[in-house]
């Protein structure tokens, strides 16, 4: 339809051409305005995210064919090697699980004398890494789980060493998923060896997080661990998040400045996990907590 | 003369597929950071030698993708785009006679108001980014202007003599 009119007029190209920039630009302005305030682009969003998908198999093409061929290309003897390898650590694990099982009933014994809640269960999903996202300014990377897999906005991610990020924005086949390095992320966190609760920021730096609230005298040292305390409502409690760094105190200053690493290697993972948590329903008084400790985190 | 329309159309989707693909590629840190704008260059280039009253419609929706690829706001880089592309086909037959070293100089401006655009746009909507952050792509870019457009002249040009 645009095309047979601009071909009726060519020869008042400019006014036409002016008038169409001027009208889009406003209509842009539009679109960002909406899409800032509300959610209602975000159907527009998937849509066109699909649009992208094909392109984003494309481009992970060259990545897969290496990793195959890698794969298919391994020596007789490696392989037999790698399986006498895994044997042994499979054999320790499961040695350690026995424990496991063993302290996990004695978990729930004790729970039920406590007369506390059971933990949610959850469940875990294997996604892979498509691409870590073009825009420099922010952490973010595209996995290859959508809703159709089931993924929602806000789900966990993890790797095998500790929490990656959450899913953003998920889309019908692919997700973009937030680094906990990214500057626009925080995580309610607690100190393992204490329970002491606080928040950890991404800082835009792969890796550093930044522990802007605790105060001069918080019983926290370089070398303790960091897990997720699950108090946000997003992340399931009780995964390693990081471990700090660095503590410096200045005696003037109100807070300590607290920096860890990220326990998961941010740049070199390939598959990752997303976790499955049943929003508590009846948990009315938890869910109204959680916004107001994040976004007290903003401010 | 209507297949040779035909076959630059060709010429421009299969450039534009190219330039999305060179655009979500991954790429290491360091060089992610000069990552060339390649959507704009080629988009400048066929504005400027096949400018329609449509290229800034084709230009917006093109901008809405690259918006969903890179996560931002959606229109961010439609407005940017459609203002690029607008300057272009207002000054396409000037930028037709510069010599290439005087059209480099252009596309450097071109380049800069797009970066410009993308970062006013980020400081309104709050998103906090370094104003160095932004040289990388434009310098790049005008780097690479001349091979893109001698590439894409050349993937014009042969399908034109056939017809």
């Amino acid at each position: 339809m645009v095309t047979a009119r601009s071909n009726g007029n060519k020869s008042s190209r400019i006014p036409a051409l002016g008038l169409r920039a001027v009208l889009l630009i406003l209509f842009s302005i539009l679109v960002m305005l909406a899409d800032a305030r509300t959610q209602h682009l975000d159907a527009v969003r998937q849509a066109l995210g699909a649009a992208v998908y094909p392109l984003r198999l494309i481009v992970d093409a060259p990545s897969r064919l290496f990793t195959w061929a890698d794969r298919s290309t391994v020596s007789r003897e490696t392989l037999q090697r790698e399986n006498r390898r895994l044997r042994s650590e499979r054999l320790l694990i499961e040695a350690e699980l026995q424990k496991l099982t063993a302290l996990e009933a004695e978990n729930t014994r004790l729970r039920e004398l406590l007369d506390a809640r059971e933990r949610v269960g959850s469940r875990v999903r294997v996604a892979e890494i498509m691409s870590v996202d073009a825009n420099p300014y922010r952490h973010t990377l595209v996995i290859n789980v959508g809703t159709a897999e089931g993924a929602y906005d806000g789900q966990a991610v993890i790797d095998a060493d500790g929490v990656v990020g959450q899913l953003i924005e998920p889309g019908l086949k692919t997700s973009q998923a937030v680094l906990i390095s990214d500057p626009g992320h925080a995580i309610p966190v607690e100190i393992n060896r204490n329970g002491l609760r606080t928040i950890a920021f991404g800082t835009g730096e792969i890796d550093v997080l930044d522990l802007p609230f605790l105060p001069n005298n918080a019983d926290i040292e370089s070398g303790d661990l960091l897990v997720t305390s699950g108090l946000g409502g997003k992340f399931p409690p009780g995964y390693p998040v990081a471990v700090v760094s660095s503590v410096t105190r200045i005696p003037q200053e109100p807070f300590a400045d607290v920096t860890a690493l990220p326990a998961a290697t941010l740049n070199q993972v390939r598959e990752i996990m997303l976790i499955d948590i049943e929003p508590p329903a009846q948990d009315d008084s938890n869910a109204a907590a959680s916004p107001a400790t994040e976004t007290s985190g903003d401010g | 003369m209507a297949s040779a329309e035909r076959g630059s159309t060709l010429a421009m989707v299969a450039s534009i597929i190219v330039a999305m693909l060179l655009t979500i590629m991954p790429l290491p840190d360091a060089a992610a950071a000069f990552r060339p704008d390649w959507i704009a260059l080629v988009l400048i280039y066929w504005s400027m030698m096949l400018p329609r009253n449509y290229s800034v419609g084709i230009a917006w929706g093109i901008g809405l993708l690259l918006d969903v690829a890179h996560g931002t706001l959606l229109g961010q880089h439609a407005l940017a785009l459609v203002a690029v592309v607008y300057l272009t086909s207002r000054f396409h037959l000037l930028m037709r006679v510069f010599p290439m070293s005087q059209l480099t100089l252009t596309v450097l401006v071109l380049l800069t108001v797009y970066q410009f655009l993308l970062f006013w746009i980020n400081g309104v909507a709050g998103v906090d980014v370094s104003a160095a952050s932004y040289w990388g792509p434009v310098v790049s870019g005008t780097l690479l202007w001349p091979v893109v457009a001698i590439v894409l002249s050349g993937a014009a040009r042969p399908r034109t003599r056939r017809a």
